[in-house]
């Protein structure tokens, strides 16, 4: 790891200011990430601000029901929170299977969100890779790339988004609040998370010194039902192959009323099945109808010899939830 | 709202790169020490304060060898700027044994012959109690999930999960 200076910041103005008036720094949370890839010489910036005793942990009731996410909430304390655990179930769930204890008592929510992609071509600091170096190539092409995503991807970048709990914040319509050099503004989740297309190196709108502060999780009801199933190479502590959040209502007459659908594992951003939700709407909780749905959600899907198995994983594991939440 | 000059010129007391004086509690000890800021607190816990029981196995946050507890909940100490680390109170293996005596949890450990190469022990026994005090250690599937945040490479698991069983179904708890 390359020297750094550090600076610790005692307020949010001071680590601001910090970042955006040095053009090679960057804020230091939890650090899972951030120090990993320092040490990788994957990222190098040269001046460290940590916000770790910034004021920013709480949690908080906002809109008749919804919850307000301090950004330095730590993952664990956040899954464990008793109005997550009530409202979001399900986004209870997918931060506890998320990485191991000791990594979520670390992780802040904000730096989850900003969180890289475990590519192993984006990691090792030297491979043609479009994320870290703009122009090289995508050696995930035509590597290894059994992990990587088949929606959402671009012909310069495959990566997958590694997160569990974005998965179910997408799904829940949550919004990023940030303050920047510019001032404060609101992002909403799905704004946040920037497919590849010709920039994959840009993953966020965030600018430079832009700290994320909290994340607002609205009233969503139906959630209160919500699940995460998670599925990977071994049963803790990997991240997904397929992951799955649903909560979803279904009406006297049998019909879907409500779907919050989204998945993990398959796309190069935290992937809302908009295509699904829509194809069920309104129409009979079947498992005709769940399958029929997932088919359109996939079908753009983009696949590699090594990743094909996917498609149809994520298929059966959308219409295996939905099933059993109507059973 | 937006970042005026005057708060930016508040922004002072930018250290390093080179060594630059650190204060570290650990074990309820105050250490001044001098440091680079790149130095994770695992470094800072073995190369500079000679405290060698937290291990380094992977470097990158994937082992857990390195567990220590910083304000009570376990953390990996690869991941950790030691100096991200000041006012907060740091413990190591080294710190959890009381008047002379192996604290609970240690003893169970070799009672229960839970180790073979003993390499990432420490970090296990770090997270064990841990474990327990999160009130993690309700279930085998709980134990199993919870501590899988620590790699043993040579399996021995199950007379790791006995050892924790053993402490915490003990009178004191542990």
């Amino acid at each position: 790891m390359r020297p750094v200076t550090f600076f610790r910041a005692g307020s949010i103005d001071e680590a601001v200011a910090a970042v955006s008036g040095h053009p090679d720094s960057a804020f230091l949370a939890g650090g899972t990430t951030e120090i990993d890839l320092l040490r990788l010489n994957v990222v190098q910036p040269t001046l460290l601000v940590d916000v770790n005793d910034l004021p920013l942990t709480y949690l908080e009731d906002i809109d008749d029901g919804g919850v307000r996410i301090g950004a330095m909430a730590r993952m664990s304390d956040v899954a464990r929170a008793q109005r997550i655990v009530e409202r979001y179930p399900g986004m209870s769930q997918a931060l506890l299977l998320g990485a191991s204890e000791q990594l979520r008592n670390m992780a802040s929510m904000g730096g989850n969100m900003c969180q890289r992609t475990r590519c192993a071509y984006f990691r090792d600091g030297q491979s043609p890779c479009n994320k870290r170096e703009p122009g090289s190539g995508c050696a995930a092409l035509t590597g290894v790339n059994r992990g990587h995503a088949v929606l959402g991807t671009s012909d310069h970048c495959i990566a997958s988004h590694p997160s569990d709990v974005a998965v179910a914040l997408v799904a829940l319509d949550a919004v990023i609040r940030t303050i920047g050099p510019d001032g404060t503004r609101t992002i909403p989740i799905e704004s946040f998370f920037l497919p590849p297309d010709d920039t994959p190196s840009v993953e966020h709108p965030l600018a430079h010194g832009e700290l994320i502060v909290a994340i607002d999780v609205p009233a969503v009801p139906v959630a209160r039902t919500s699940r995460y199933v998670k599925h990977r190479d071994r049963v803790s502590y990997e991240f997904a192959l397929v992951s799955v959040f649903s909560a979803m209502r279904v009406d006297d007459a049998g019909n879907v009323a409500e779907l919050r659908l989204a998945l993990g594992g398959v796309g190069t951003v935290p992937w809302r099945a908009h295509r699904a939700e829509e194809a069920l709407i309104g129409r009979p909780a079947t498992p005709e109808n769940f399958a029929a749905a997932a088919d359109a959600e996939f079908a753009d899907a983009r696949t590699t010899p090594m990743n094909a198995f996917k498609v149809t994983f994520a298929k059966r594991a959308i219409v295996r939830e939905l099933s059993e939440v109507t059973s | 709202m937006a970042i005026n000059q005057s708060t930016a010129a508040a922004v002072t007391g930018v250290r390093g790169p080179q060594d630059v004086p650190v204060t570290l509690d650990v074990n309820g000890s105050t250490h001044a020490i001098e440091l680079e800021p790149r130095v994770s607190l695992l470094d800072a816990l073995r190369e500079h304060l000679d405290l060698t029981g937290t291990k380094k196995g992977c470097d990158q946050g994937t082992c857990g060898a390195c567990t220590v507890w910083m304000d009570g909940r376990r953390v990996l100490s690869c991941l950790t700027l030691a100096m991200s680390c000041e006012g907060h109170q740091i413990a190591t293996i080294e710190g959890i044994a009381q008047d002379g005596r192996l604290h609970p949890m240690q003893q169970a450990f070799i009672d229960h012959d839970a180790f073979q190469c003993g390499y990432c022990t420490p970090g296990q026994i770090m997270s064990a109690i841990a474990l327990i005090r999160e009130g993690n250690a309700t279930t085998d599937a709980d134990i199993a999930e919870h501590m899988s945040g620590n790699i043993c490479r040579c399996q021995a698991y199950p007379n790791i999960h006995a050892a924790i069983r053993e402490v915490r179904d003990a009178d004191d708890g542990g």
